[in-house]
């Protein structure tokens, strides 16, 4: 990959489902190391866009490509093969297992096929980088406690503790702090930017908490109605009224 | 959670162990029948255990199990061959083969969809079993000859006690497998598979490839448990791929437990003596007994019996101040 190349590119990208534009001719590149985040009124299409780069959706028209490869179409599994590794609004865990077990699970995903594979999910090697990973994700005292015993906050860490245990490129986060307090929010955020910036992973994370995305993102795209109506830093295009009206409802 | 063997689980498993290989010292002849049948049933009630364990449940595990037993059959009737030592491990082929076919269709399937297509599979077999009269011998089935060990032929007094070891050392190695199996990445996933397809997905894990996989081992467990079944009972008929026998194999792993390999085998040991007591003392309502049994599971004790003892355990183990789990 050449060191321009950008991360995600997508190219006229198009999704409607009946009459409604959920997306809308978008064209964005995001560069290698960025932190974008992704801003906009509820049903203003922030959701699918994640769900059509990452496969879930399939476009009506247009093209994703990542790392300069096509993905446009390829399902889940496959973009996740490409490097890009996602959370969801709703955490996706494995409500049956440890927390611990979730992580092993991660990894054990991103593992190379062949007679290796067959040895026990509890390995030395893979538990320690687990517990590692927790540990800097402060979910270590929970280890070894089954999920449903984890609170919100933990859950939504744990979800992304899952997408970069893969080691992806690009990691997309869709509302990490929804369904946090308002106490808990910023110390989710802090323990999540601050791992982050120590890797070297692209990220763009979907916030409809102003305050949030202000705070932590070096980049904003503003989506309304399907479409980018801004894309810049955070500190010119969230003071500007026409996309605080957008998506605020006023200025 | 992770597994660590306590020295009472240990103590546990020698004594059951030990159990098992001196039971033809202790026990009369047809209770060793029974256990041999047991034995033999497990494995096929293990491998429909292992979709409950992710929530699917198959109705057609039946077909595999016919499978093996009729390896047996057309073995002896149409190449003499009656060695067990070549018809245990080609029936689990055959099973193999067979799950590793059917299994590319089933892996796109969940929910009913997937109980009701592995149950139409096994009656498309069980038809062709019944049909084919000049093959297959009809509802008349096929008869088995007392099968060689290593070319030897077992003398008639210790035939039922030798392959009572040999379904034995089957199983043995049967729980082994399948340990290794549920400890590997993939037994995890399959569990995981109830819980969340979208986050094996988004691993880059494939939700059809840990089915089909699990399809395959089933298939060769299903394939085995009906040589050895053939090899005990030794006549062979239709019924074997019926869908009553599918339903019996889930109603096992229900009364056993199916979230453990020991639970499947004590269901099969429990219901084939339940079964016979109740033919016995209840003939005409055996049936019935076994319904009252698998409610009185369902309500009070969806764990099945393996989680009886797992409970009477855990307050052992505390007692006695050991960690059975980390």
């Amino acid at each position: 990959m050449s060191e321009t190349m950008p991360i995600l590119q997508t190219v006229d990208l198009t999704k409607s489902f009946g009459m409604v534009k959920a997306a809308s001719a978008i064209n964005i590149q995001i560069s290698q190391g960025e932190l974008v985040g992704i801003v906009g009124a509820n049903g203003s299409g922030k959701t699918t866009f994640l769900n059509l780069i990452t496969g879930y959706l399939k476009p009506d028209r247009g093209r994703t490509l990542i790392m300069g490869q096509e993905s446009t179409g390829l399902p889940p599994r496959l973009v996740t093969m490409l490097g890009v590794a996602r959370s969801f609004q709703i955490p996706q865990l494995y409500t049956g297992l440890s927390v611990l077990e979730n992580v092993l699970l991660a990894l054990a995903a991103g593992a190379k096929r062949g007679t290796e594979y067959w040895k026990p999910l509890y390995r030395d090697p893979w538990v320690e980088e687990s517990l590692d990973l927790l540990q800097q994700f402060g979910l270590k005292p929970y280890a070894y406690r089954p999920v449903a015993e984890l609170p919100e906050g933990g859950r939504k860490l744990l979800d992304v503790v899952l997408s970069f245990a893969l080691k992806p490129r690009l990691l997309l986060m869709d509302e990490p702090t929804s369904g946090v307090s308002i106490e808990d929010k910023f110390e989710v955020m802090d323990t999540l930017v601050g791992v982050l910036q120590q890797s070297d992973i692209t990220t763009i994370f979907v916030e409809h908490d102003m305050e949030v995305v202000q705070r932590y993102s070096r980049r904003v795209l503003v989506f309304d109605n399907g479409e980018v109506i801004a894309d810049g830093k955070p500190e010119s295009v969230l003071t500007n009224p026409e996309v605080r009206k957008a998506i605020l409802g006023r200025e | 959670m992770e597994q660590r063997w306590s020295l009472a689980s240990v103590a546990a498993v020698t004594v059951a162990a030990l159990l098992f290989v001196a039971a033809p010292l202790f026990v009369p002849g047809w209770i060793l029948f029974l256990l041999t049948l047991a034995l033999a049933k497990f494995m096929a009630v293990l491998a429909v255990a292992l979709f409950l364990r992710c929530g699917l449940v198959s109705f057609g595990h039946a077909l595999f199990y016919a499978i093996g037993a009729y390896t047996v059959g057309f073995a002896h009737k149409w190449f003499g061959v009656r060695e067990a030592m070549l018809l245990a491990p080609l029936g689990l082929c055959l099973g193999a083969g067979a799950a590793a076919l059917i299994g590319l269709i089933m892996a796109r399937y969940r929910g009913v969809f997937f109980a009701m297509l592995n149950l139409a599979v096994s009656m498309i077999l069980y038809a062709i079993l019944l049909k084919l009269y000049w093959v297959t011998g009809g509802t008349d089935g096929l008869g088995v000859s007392t099968p060689t060990l290593l070319g030897f032929v077992p003398p008639r007094g210790s035939f039922r006690m030798l392959y009572y070891y040999f379904t034995l050392v089957m199983a043995g190695a049967v729980i082994y497998l399948v340990y290794r199996f549920l400890a590997s990445p993939l037994g995890y996933f399959l569990k995981a598979l109830g819980d969340n397809e979208i986050r094996i997905e988004y691993s880059g894990q494939s939700v059809r490839r840990v089915i089909y996989v699990t399809y395959v081992l089933s298939g060769a467990l299903g394939g085995l448990a009906g040589v050895l079944v053939a090899f005990t009972v030794g006549h062979i008929v239709p019924e074997y791929a019926f869908w009553l026998q599918s339903g019996e194999f889930v109603f096992i792993a229900l009364l056993g437990g199916y979230a453990s390999v020991p639970g499947p085998l004590l269901g099969a040991i429990a219901f084939e003596f339940i079964r016979t007591y109740a033919s016995k003392y209840a003939p005409y309502a055996w049936q019935m007994t076994l319904g009252i049994i698998m409610l009185l599971i369902i309500l009070f004790q969806p764990g099945g019996l393996w989680a009886m003892y797992e409970a009477v355990a855990a307050r052992f183990g505390r007692r006695a101040g050991g960690v059975e789990r980390v």
